[in-house]
């Protein structure tokens, strides 16, 4: 492919088309209503799907039906919208239907600023729906990251049976950068493989830790699915026997995984007392401060989350075993510092917020590295 | 098989009811479409009028032939919507008052599947009612299956956008305030192709209405009027389950002789009023969709 200008909402939409999602349904949304106009423009041209539903509500409902027939299907969103998906999602969550949700962050709460930029949806994306559960959220921190983690993102729901949220904003979304997006055809998803025949087949398997293969409805896999706590095969249950087993397998199916979740960068510099944690676009103030950080002589650590639920414990305890003190830029009053705070210790971690709208600036994340 | 041979099924013979005789569970070819692996008995109160609701669309299904395998039931929450799960098909049990949200994504990715959407009435008007409409805006390949009870039977009868005006509640402890909704009258100003309304008392009436619903392309709607005489009926002092079941045969009139009644009579009637109320052909979604993608793919723009 050649090299092309394009927004961050543009590469998902292109991100979606190559991982192969065939349905999209959504309500339009500031910021992030570039991805439904560039999937209703090309998703027929490659046989797909697109419906403009009459809420957000209806959006999540519509892909999970979709997917339960076979599609791979997303939407996109932002606050106000993925506010309301939140139970739906949770409806994914527990009858393990693989699923793309992109929240393209704005200003809250509420209407709040419907142009200005955020990141303040981090922990509605981990805990927005109710009950304990796992999730997936992957945050871009450029155009290309855009594309390659909404192709992670598709890779990553189909073989955990997860919804997966990509966390962009509205920085990332809007931003302009040239790309160069590789062939299509070079891009693999995981595909599910059912081997057991209709009578033996098991939607819900509980072997612990494992990730039973999805059937799509009318391919003569007949069975129930339901947001209730289920059995194996999807009925209705109360027993403590089958309930736990499901409890068990489901919030763990992601901890033996971690390795091929957990995507992140790290420009590390031997001797370094600082570290900057960042993401998403922040993730690019960071950057910018350690370079200059590092134009001055001082030495210092960088590590971009690019993955940040399932929470990269493991390194950022690594990290605060290596640096004295660890500087987590955010558009939001501390939403992922709560969580390198629990790993590192409350006295080791620098806020450098700001929730009004504007990036948190290079000459913040200094001031913050030698006060 | 041709739409005019699912029509010709569709007209039952009186003779085809199921009686209830020995053997006539394992004999019936219908009933086996009920889920063998599922653990019965059913959760709903003893003298509900849910099973008949599930018994006519079984045999409904059963006399167009449909195969299971291309038969989705999508239901919301309730005690309604709890039906799918007793029945032999890909069913989906959803959340509260989306079912024909996920239904309209499931229709989408298999437009040759036949996609049914079981509510309550709170399901479908209170919490569902935005759904409902554009579904039956866009003409969505889908029968939506309306179990109207008048309340919230699921949480213990609390009043429903179909409770009558001063019927009393558990949250109308002094009798209901605000008029019901006529959800025929409304899926036919919302566009549906088909819309019928019959009662638990005229289970064969159900049946034909159901068997018409599911064979018509476009959205279709029928209305099955219930009673829950475990909330509603206690709260009202109506009775049991069969006075219940009795008065909707006393108190519902065919849409037929309705029309035989004097204009002045008409406007008095009170009674639920049985029948079709509209049959047409409208593109069905999925179909026009379908056509998009053929202009598209050949390069229109
Ligand atoms: C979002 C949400 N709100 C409320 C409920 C609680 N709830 C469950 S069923 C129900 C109403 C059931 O009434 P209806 O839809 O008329 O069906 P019925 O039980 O009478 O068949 C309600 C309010 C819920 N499950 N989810």
């Amino acid at each position: 492919m050649t090299v092309k200008l394009m927004q961050g909402n543009d590469a998902i939409g292109w991100g979606a088309i190559a991982a192969g999602c065939r349905f999209y349904a959504g309500y339009p949304i500031t910021p992030s209503t570039e991805v439904a106009e560039l999937l209703s423009r090309e998703l027929p041209k490659v046989g797909g799907k697109f419906i403009q539903m009459e809420d957000e509500i209806a959006s999540m409902a519509a892909i999970i039906g979709g997917r339960v027939g076979g599609l791979k299907s997303m939407t996109a969103t932002s606050g106000p919208g993925f506010s309301l998906m939140q139970e739906n999602i949770g409806y994914a969550v527990m009858t393990e239907i693989p699923c793309v949700v992109v929240d393209v962050q704005r200003l809250g709460p509420s209407t709040g600023q419907p142009t200005a930029a955020s990141q303040g949806d981090v922990m509605q994306a981990r805990w927005g729906t109710h009950g304990d559960h796992p999730i997936i959220a992957l945050s871009p921190t450029s155009v290309r990251q855009a594309f390659d983690l909404t192709v992670k993102a598709f890779d990553l729901s189909e073989r955990f049976r997860t919804p997966v949220i990509l966390l962009a904003d509205e920085i990332v979304g809007h931003m302009r950068e040239p790309v160069d997006l590789p062939d299509f055809k070079s891009i693999h998803i995981f595909e599910q493989q059912v081997t057991d025949s209709p009578a033996d087949y098991k939607a819900f398997r509980n072997s612990p830790g494992d990730v039973p293969p999805l059937a799509a409805f009318g391919t003569g896999y007949r069975y129930h699915i339901t947001g209730l706590f289920h059995d194996e095969v999807g009925f209705p249950t109360q027993r403590l026997d089958e309930v736990d087993p499901w409890l068990e397998r489901v919030n763990t199916k992601l901890d033996k995984h971690l390795d091929e979740i957990t995507f992140l960068e790290e420009d590390y510099q031997e001797g370094a007392r600082v570290a900057l944690l960042s993401y998403g676009a922040s993730a690019r103030t960071a950057r910018h401060a350690m370079k200059l950080a590092r134009q001055k002589g001082i030495k210092v650590d960088l590590l971009t989350l690019l993955t940040i639920w399932p929470f990269p414990e493991k390194q950022v305890e690594a990290l605060g075993e290596r640096v004295e003190r660890i500087i987590v830029p955010e558009m939001n009053l501390g939403q992922l510092a709560y969580e390198v705070e629990r790993m590192v210790g409350r006295k080791k971690v620098r806020r450098v917020v700001r929730a009004n709208g504007e990036m948190v600036t290079p000459q913040m994340v200094l001031d913050a590295m030698e006060n | 098989m041709s739409n005019q041979d699912i029509l010709d099924a569709a007209t039952l013979k009186q003779d085809d009811a199921l009686i209830p005789q020995s053997g006539w569970f394992e004999r019936s070819e219908t009933l086996q479409k009920l889920r063998k692996n599922k653990k019965f008995p059913t959760i709903w109160c003893s003298g509900c009028g849910i099973g008949i609701v599930m018994g006519a669309l079984i045999r409904a299904i059963d006399h167009l032939g449909l195969d299971n395998d291309k038969v989705a039931l999508v239901a919301g929450i309730g005690c309604t919507a709890r039906m799918p799960v007793y029945m032999d098909f890909n069913t989906l049990h959803t959340t509260h008052g989306r079912a024909l949200a996920f239904a309209t994504g499931l229709k989408i990715a298999r437009p040759d599947m036949k996609v049914i959407a079981i509510m309550g009435d709170g399901d479908a008007l209170a919490i569902g009612g935005n759904h409902f409409i554009h579904a039956a805006r866009r003409n969505m390949g889908i029968t939506a299956l309306v179990v109207n009870n008048a309340i919230y039977g699921m949480t213990g009868g609390q009043y429903s956008p179909t409770t009558p005006l001063g019927g009393r509640a558990t949250t109308a402890p002094y009798g209901n305030v605000e008029p019901p909704f006529p959800i025929c009258d409304l899926a036919i100003a919302a566009g549906a192709s088909y819309v019928s309304r019959s009662t638990v008392y005229h289970a064969l009436e159900l049946d034909k209405f159901l068997a018409e619903a599911i064979a018509k392309e476009g959205f279709s709607v029928v209305e099955a009027v219930s009673y829950c005489h475990t909330t509603f009926g206690r709260f009202n002092k109506l009775g049991t389950a069969a006075d219940m079941l009795r008065s909707l045969k006393d108190n519902s009139i065919p849409r037929s002789a309705l029309e035989r009644l004097t204009p002045e009579e008409r406007a008095a009637n009170t009674k639920i009023v049985r029948g079709n109320f509209v049959n047409v052909d409208r593109p069905q979604y999925t179909q026009v969709y379908s056509n998009l993608v053929t202009r598209v793919q050949a390069g229109e723009r």
